[in-house]
């Protein structure tokens, strides 16, 4: 929580502007006690300059939309107070690394949401709606897996704070192979070898190099490398059987 | 290469980094040990000349090389120079052969 007093009343903010020609811009924002960078980037908006584009939703951290580069580091704007990343009372905010920038702010969301279905991120149902509920124990092995890794939000901070994304733009990146690894999990699911196959590879798990900016950087404090890492066992057991 | 070959890859990789994480610790505790006046060919051979063991250990030490190198070249070549494909793997193959060729004829030394 934001509790400190703010030390000036002004904040300098510079914020992009512009496609990916563009560039920093700056402003000057009243600073006020728990203030937001959400909020910052809404007042710069709706006082200073209404031509800004940026994408919000839900402002509580469930929508996953806001997500911005903050002082250089991916955050969710709307859960994260100036007070924590305000650097020499400066903020720079600018639009999501490793995604084509569409304007100002906003980012191309398509290749990450694309790289979900290209790792088969889809549920496979096995059985009918006449078939009963699946009871899936709490304390099962893949059921706690599931838990650990499912409530992501799709932000994108983890893919754009992924050296591998920017090194390989074809590697599915930590969003995606997270959703794969809790429908690997899955009990329920049944297409679990085509997906391993989805996610082996130079594009997939492989690829990983377990530098854990994505777990490091996760607002919902997920761990993509762990995932991954399941991943990687899952995709060496299938090879060793030769079902990969 | 299909994603078959890349796990095979990763798998032959990481299997040959555990083989390299203990024969390295033994080789640099060796040569910490033995080399007492300098390192030249005719003391190593003098000290290794005829062992059955040393041969092996290095040997197998040489393969791992030959096998880790390649792969890890291979993956800096796309990540870091963009550079994929047919003509990267071949060159990759080729330091990997070259690396095992010169490791092995030492070890051969040390048999014959």
């Amino acid at each position: 929580m934001a509790t400190q007093k703010p030390e000036q009343a002004n904040l300098d903010v510079a914020v992009w502007r512009g496609g990916a020609d563009g560039g920093y811009r700056n402003y000057l924002v009243p600073r006020q006690d728990a203030q937001t960078v959400l909020d910052v980037v809404t007042w710069i908006q709706r006082k200073l300059d209404p031509t800004l584009a940026y994408r919000f939703a839900c402002r509580v951290g469930m929508c996953g939309s806001c997500a911005m580069t903050v002082n250089g580091k991916s955050r969710w704007t709307c859960r994260t107070h100036v007070a924590k990343v305000l650097a020499h009372d400066r903020l720079q905010i600018g639009p999501l690394a490793n995604l084509p920038i569409v304007r100002d702010l906003v980012t191309d969301m398509r290749e990450f949401f694309d790289k979900w279905a290209r790792a088969k991120g889809q549920f496979a149902p096995t059985a009918t709606r006449r078939d009963d509920f699946a009871r899936v124990a709490p304390v099962t092995t893949g059921r706690r897996r599931i838990d650990a890794a499912i409530e992501c939000i799709g932000c994108g901070i983890c893919y754009a704070s992924c050296d591998v994304v920017r090194w390989n733009p074809a590697y599915l990146g930590p969003a995606a192979l997270n959703r794969a690894w809790t429908l690997q999990n899955d009990v329920r699911d049944g297409d679990k070898e085509a997906r391993l196959r989805a996610v082996s590879g130079d594009a997939g798990c492989h690829a990983c190099h377990t530098l854990a900016s994505c777990t490091e950087l996760c607002p919902k404090q997920l761990s993509p490398t762990a995932s991954i890492a399941g991943l990687k066992r899952a995709t060496v057991r299938a090879a060793l059987k030769g079902v990969l | 290469m299909t994603e078959r070959d890349e796990t095979r890859l990763w798998i032959a990789q990481r299997v040959s980094a555990a083989v390299l994480a203990l024969f390295v610790a033994v080789h640099l505790v060796t040569m910490i040990v033995a080399v007492k006046g300098g390192l030249n060919a005719a003391d190593i051979l003098g000290r290794t000349r005829g062992s059955a063991t040393w041969a092996l250990f290095y040997a197998l030490f040489v393969l791992a090389v030959a096998v880790h190198a390649p792969i890890g070249l291979r993956n800096i070549a796309a990540e870091w120079l963009q550079w994929r494909g047919p003509g990267a793997n071949r060159c990759c193959v080729a330091i990997g052969s070259f690396l095992l060729m010169l490791g092995w004829y030492a070890v051969v030394s040390v048999i014959v």
